[in-house]
């Protein structure tokens, strides 16, 4: 039985002189990510004071930058930001499956998209916590990896939609009926809502916190991770590497230290905010509820 | 010392009537020079400023200051009536300005005041030998020196604690009245005067009082007479005309004493809970809107608050077509912000309800939907992460004792 618990991360350097490392996420990839946490950050910083107008928290921080003037602007510049990102993670896509051809997009073990193996996994994770059995073996992307992927792309559509309908309301009223336009607040506080409270906790416990990768797993910020970790945490990947002999293709460079701290440094920062919006968020939703 | 009969006295031979007019002109003119003299009598005393009565009250006359006073041409007895002749006795009468004031001193006697101040009329006209008229800036009721007259005693903590006043003073300074008549030295200005009277000063629970809530209205209309007719047409004001005690007057919106500019930051931001306190579900409403979030952000208070699209003073009701939130006149309304607003813009209920599923089925599902989605997704997922972390920890624990 693997065992992810003891799993040694990027940047403990007493095994990383000697381990491999494996290459899990490209340079776009986690440029991708980056500005879609920063993006992602800086909306739910200048959002949620709108959610919550009436806090007193929300007003202070509201005047300290300056206003709803400043709020509003810097709330639309992130979108626009984030819409970017989107709009060539779509591009990146299309590319792949229209020009390069590539296979195994919409299945398969490198595809995001759920199949029965998701579901197995699921039942049988649970399983595992409660003691009725051992622990599932995952490949390149578990189930709630994939759901974490859905879940901001789904959120994008929406809240992203949702917020263009309102700022761009008199265009948008040509083809959306008059409820709609109140139906477009309900829905962009309430999914960003969601998306704040998942990823602040959910998808940052379960990725950064939980033992095994706690107090945060460095690879989505070096790209790298180490062979031990890799073969634990993705073992079915590891040993379909391993028996197709492609393992060797996938190693990279050991991640150069001061891209580690710096990596470190964002990284904790990005947690903390949102660590700190989390706290505020619940006094926010269950104080004026 | 009278010297005039020596004046009149050589008229042994018999006189014709040129000389009678003559005398009786000599005579008549006499009586001036007497009239000075008498002040002059007693300012040989009074002049002396340090000069004090037995009970250390001070009785000295400024003589030039009440030369030129409002009362400089009267004799001095003929306030200290009870003084004829000198010496005079050590307490005189007190001077009854009634006798030639009667109306203002039965309306003073009549009036909240009656009673209260030291000397009913030197309380606000101040020192009695210097009362100059009403629009001489020495005057302590010149309209720019009234809010300091009366702050003499209303800006005082234990006495506004004494009769239960509020010490309205201050507020009244800040207030776009105050401003107006302290800084801009405005005498239309609306000063304490113009809105509760001068002598016949009611309390405003009185309804004759100018400041009673039927009376306000009219009072604010004496200067604000195009507001006043708007009022009077709109729902307020029919509803206060038809004594509904509950619909607002213009204090109720404005306040009394702390009266802002209303396109002033201040103002738009604290507007709305008043018309909240009556239109409670409207409030509740209105806060769900994305115009109520940005207007509760500091610095930003352009965004439309209950009067924009309401109006003001002649509010009217949806149905009638004069309302600014009459369907015909909404694109005009919400264009005033809204500048590309079109028919299917303004179908947007700024008051929809998301939890009545009556009035708005469509926003209601909405709502249901994304709260569903939103407490299924996180109740889920925080149970399996909350299994999954004591799960690896007892995992990690075991591993650790087993090294």
């Amino acid at each position: 039985m693997t065992d992810e618990t003891d799993a040694v991360t990027a940047e403990q350097p007493a095994n990383a002189s000697h381990e491999k490392f494996y290459v899990r996420f490209t340079l776009a990839q986690r440029y991708l990510h980056a500005a879609l946490f920063t993006s992602f950050l800086g909306l739910a910083a200048t959002g949620l004071p709108l959610r919550f107008s009436d806090n007193a928290v929300a007003r202070k921080f509201a005047s300290a930058v300056g206003g709803f003037g400043a709020i509003l602007f810097f709330h639309k510049f992130c979108a626009i930001v984030l819409t970017l990102a989107f709009l060539y993670h779509l591009k990146d896509l299309v590319a792949r499956v229209f020009i390069h051809k590539e296979k195994g997009i919409f299945w398969g073990p490198n595809s995001m998209v759920a199949n029965w193996k998701d579901v197995q996994d699921l039942i049988g994770h649970i399983r595992w916590f409660l003691g009725l059995g051992p622990k599932p073996k995952f490949d390149r992307f578990a189930y709630w990896e994939k759901f974490d992927y859905w879940a901001v792309f789904w959120g994008m559509i929406v809240i992203g939609f949702s917020g263009y309908a309102m700022w761009f309301a008199p265009f948008f009223a040509k083809f959306l009926p008059g409820w709609a336009l109140n139906a477009v607040l309900v829905v962009h506080g309430e999914e960003a809502l969601l998306a704040i409270l998942f990823i602040f906790s959910i998808h940052f416990v379960n990725t950064h916190l939980r033992p095994g990768s706690f107090p945060m797993d460095m690879v989505i910020f070096t790209g790298k991770e180490t062979e031990e970790e890799f073969q634990k945490k993705r073992t079915l990947e590891y040993e379909r590497l391993a028996t197709e002999g492609k393992l060797e293709s996938r190693v990279g460079d050991k991640p150069v230290y001061w891209w580690v701290n710096f990596a470190k440094v964002i990284g904790f920062t990005a947690i903390v905010i949102g660590l700190v919006l989390l706290v505020l968020t619940l006094i926010g939703y269950f104080g004026t509820a | 010392m009278k010297v005039d009969s020596g004046k009149t006295g050589p008229c042994r031979v018999s006189l014709g009537s040129r000389t009678w007019a003559a005398a009786c002109v000599i005579l008549a003119l006499s009586a001036f020079p007497f009239l000075l003299r008498a002040q002059t009598d007693c300012l040989s005393c009074h002049a002396d400023k340090t000069l004090q009565d037995a009970s250390g009250h001070s009785v000295g006359v400024d003589g030039d200051k009440f030369h030129s006073s409002i009362h400089g041409v009267l004799s001095c007895t003929d306030c200290h009536t009870s003084i004829k002749e000198y010496p005079h006795p050590d307490q005189p009468a007190p001077v009854k300005c009634a006798t030639c004031h009667a109306d203002q001193s039965k309306a003073i006697g009549d009036s909240i005041h009656d009673g209260t101040n030291p000397h009913p009329c030197t309380g606000c006209h101040g020192d009695a030998h210097s009362i100059f008229p009403k629009d001489n800036p020495k005057s302590a009721v010149y309209p720019l020196n009234i809010p300091k007259t009366c702050g003499s005693c209303h800006a005082n903590e234990a006495l506004a604690k004494k009769y239960g006043l509020q010490n309205v003073y201050a507020t009244y300074m800040d207030s776009i009245h105050g401003y107006a008549v302290s800084k801009e030295g405005l005498l239309v200005a609306a000063n304490c005067m113009s809105c509760h009277g001068s002598h016949n000063i009611l309390s405003h629970k009185d309804e004759k009082s100018t400041t009673s809530r039927v009376n306000i209205p009219n009072t604010c209309g004496t200067c604000h007479g195009g507001v006043k007719d708007e009022y009077a047409a709109g729902v307020h004001g029919k509803a206060v005309a038809d004594g509904n005690t509950k619909a607002p007057v213009c204090s109720d919106c404005h306040t009394a004493h702390a009266i802002l500019q209303p396109t002033e930051a201040t103002f738009r931001m604290q507007s709305t809970p008043i018309c909240g306190s009556c239109h409670k579900d409207q409030l509740a409403t209105y806060r769900d809107t994305f115009h109520s979030q940005l207007g509760l952000l500091g610095g930003y208070v352009e965004t439309a608050r209950c009067w924009d699209c309401h109006g003001a003073h002649g509010i009217l009701p949806a149905s009638d077509p004069a309302s600014p939130v009459n369907k015909a006149n909404l694109i005009k309304t919400c264009g005033r912000c809204h500048k590309d607003a079109n028919a299917s813009f303004v179908q947007y209920q700024p008051h929809a309800n998301p939890h009545n599923r009556k009035l708005n089925p469509a926003l209601y599902y909405v709502r249901l939907f994304m709260n569903m989605l939103l407490w299924g997704t996180l109740s889920f997922f925080t149970l399996h992460t909350l299994l999954w972390f004591i799960r690896a920890k007892r995992e990690q624990a075991a591993e650790e004792k087993h090294d």
